[in-house]
């Protein structure tokens, strides 16, 4: 298969040339935030670190966090780094875990956060022959504006369709033969569904390639979503803290999602300590946005759990790569000095045959951390042989040491047996903290 | 010829048993032998029941996971050594024996054995060939 770059200058470029590009970038970024944003300004020097002290990324540690607190703190306007007659645009986030957060854009910006979408688009096969049809919500959302522009760039017929109205959606794909589709991957199941009750088969759907983000998705409904529309799934990430969808994209080998990193730098650290994790190893990921002029954040903490990974890619991308991530760091235990996420729990138990249905249960005897992980058996895997039963706790136990690398106790549990409030499980009950 | 047994998953806390027997008697089931597996944390309770597709639909409904097993039922002597002659027919033929429990008859001066093995048809057909009788659910009944 031909590869095909948007800028493929900047996606091929090698290490050592984006690492100098990146340098260059950042300590002019920093100058800039040092002179424009009191609120930063006044964070290094509570850390004593002055602009010259960052004389390339090799000094990024230096630079103090940003959190979503800080965003909390310093709203609407005290991040930002251009005067307000020079933004031409506001995005905001849903505001589900707290204030909302404003982000705002200069043309640059806009014009720097398109080219992101364009190069996703590209990945994914798109050319100016296709036919986009983005189903992301438009509005303060940044999905819709985000691919719609790069949609735009990239020259694709582009049908801003935003998301609902399924009967309309498919209209319009059929009737306009939409070849490319962007929107959560949810949204994207859905439709599936709706084309196959309408009798559409998967060779029927125009549809060659779906570019979907904006939520946690497995790879189970990526095959899934691929299957009932006849399509390749790429998957996108963004936040709109850095502009938006775009800030890494899928390619097709589809081992994870390549960085924009000339425009945003990556550090994977250590959520506990801080600490710069190196290459390969999981932690909590952070960027910094080299180019951004409106609202540029340094080393702004995401509390997505990912790796990262500078393998060659057979794309020929040099871009680097992080994985899908793995969890929040909000949802984090550490157990006997271990980190675990739920997310790993619930992965673990779907490839090993189980509904997602559990309850964590963290204790400490003795000065030890018990660990142990209570399961809903499927009517089906009920047995009336107590060694079979116990024989699936171990095998499932085994499993959970090999992704986790400790062991948990697990006890298998009557269907419906944990307990819900609101139709939600809780998933964790760590005993600890009552201590 | 095979007998049905009702298994039932419960949860090794206090009055879980009460309860399973509290609902098998408001719907008046009867229940002919039972037998008990417990680990630490949950049990699996083995039941003869008179009427099995009642217990199992009131038993499902409670929220109890079931599973309706066919095992084996051996009429046996209730003497000395009669219980071991018909172990003694599996073990010859290398069937292996999962779990067994016992009870005894009202009104017959014979004992039960009901046998779980991986292979129901052989181990009938061996227990036959010894001379052994074999009880369906319907004798169940009778008992």
């Amino acid at each position: 298969m031909s590869q095909n770059y948007y800028q493929k200058e900047i996606e091929t470029m090698p290490v050592e040339e984006m690492k100098k590009l990146q340098s260059d970038k950042l300590v002019k970024q920093v100058k800039h935030v040092y002179d424009n944003v009191p609120y930063y300004r006044d964070l290094m020097d509570q850390k004593g670190v002055k602009p010259e002290d960052i004389k390339g990324i090799e000094d990024l540690y230096k630079l103090p966090f940003l959190t979503k607190a800080d965003l909390r703190d310093a709203y609407p306007y005290g991040l930002l780094a251009k005067p307000l007659e020079d933004c031409v645009r506001i995005q905001s986030t849903s505001g589900t875990t707290g204030r909302r957060v404003v982000a705002f854009y200069t043309q640059k910006d806009i014009d720097l956060w398109e080219d992101c979408c364009a190069r996703a688009i590209v990945a994914a096969g798109g050319t100016k022959a296709d036919v986009c049809q983005v189903a992301y919500g438009y509005g303060l959302f940044t999905g819709g504006p985000g691919l719609n522009g790069g949609s735009h760039r990239v020259g694709c017929l582009t049908l801003p369709m935003s998301s609902g109205n399924t009967e309309r959606q498919i209209q319009f794909m059929m009737d306009l033969n939409a070849t490319i589709i962007c929107c959560t991957p949810s949204y994207a199941a859905y439709i599936g569904e709706s084309l196959k009750e309408q009798g559409y088969k998967p060779e029927d759907i125009p549809l060659k390639a779906g570019i979907f983000g904006a939520e946690p998705w497995t790879e189970e409904m990526r095959r899934g979503i691929e299957q009932t529309l006849g399509i390749k799934a790429y998957d996108i990430y963004g936040l709109t803290e850095t502009s938006g969808p775009g800030v890494s994209f899928e390619c097709s080998e589809q081992t994870g999602m390549h960085i924009n990193e000339d425009h945003f730098l990556a550090e994977i650290i250590d959520p506990e300590t801080g600490e710069v994790l190196p290459e390969g190893e999981k932690g909590e990921l952070v960027f910094t946005s080299l180019d951004k002029e409106a609202f540029p954040l340094l080393r702004y903490r995401t509390r997505d759990i990912c790796v990262l990974s500078r393998k060659k890619c057979s794309c020929g991308r040099t871009l680097i790569k992080m994985a899908k991530p793995m969890g929040r760091t909000d949802d984090m235990l550490i157990i006997r000095g271990v980190n675990v996420f739920p997310s790993q729990i619930e992965t673990v138990l779907l490839n090993e045959g189980y509904q997602p249905n559990y309850q964590i249960i963290v204790d400490r005897e003795n000065n030890t951390d018990t660990f142990d992980v209570n399961v809903e058996m499927n009517p089906e895997q009920f047995t009336d042989k107590v060694s079979q039963i116990l024989a699936m706790e171990k095998s499932l136990a085994n499993a959970m040491k090999t992704m986790l690398g400790i062991n948990p106790k697990i006890h298998l549990v009557a269907p419906k047996s944990i307990v819900r409030s609101e139709g939600k499980a809780v998933r964790v009950i760590d005993k600890r903290k009552l201590i | 010829m095979s007998i049905k047994q009702l298994t039932v998953f419960v949860e090794n806390k206090q009055g879980t048993m009460v309860a399973i027997t509290d609902t098998l008697a408001k719907h008046n089931v009867n229940i002919r032998a039972l037998s008990i597996a417990e680990t630490e944390a949950f049990g699996i309770l083995r039941l003869i029941v008179n009427d099995e597709k009642t217990a199992e639909k009131i038993l499902s409904e409670e929220g109890y996971l079931i599973k309706i097993t066919d095992v084996i039922g051996v009429k046996i002597g209730d003497e000395p050594g009669k219980l071991s002659a018909a172990l003694g027919v599996l073990d010859r033929a290398r069937i292996n024996l999962e779990y067994l429990y016992a009870f005894m008859s009202r009104t017959e001066k014979h004992a039960y054995v009901v046998l779980r093995v991986e292979d129901n048809a052989a181990a009938e057909a061996e227990l036959v060939g010894a001379g052994f009788h074999l009880i369906a659910d319907a004798d169940v009944l009778k008992l």
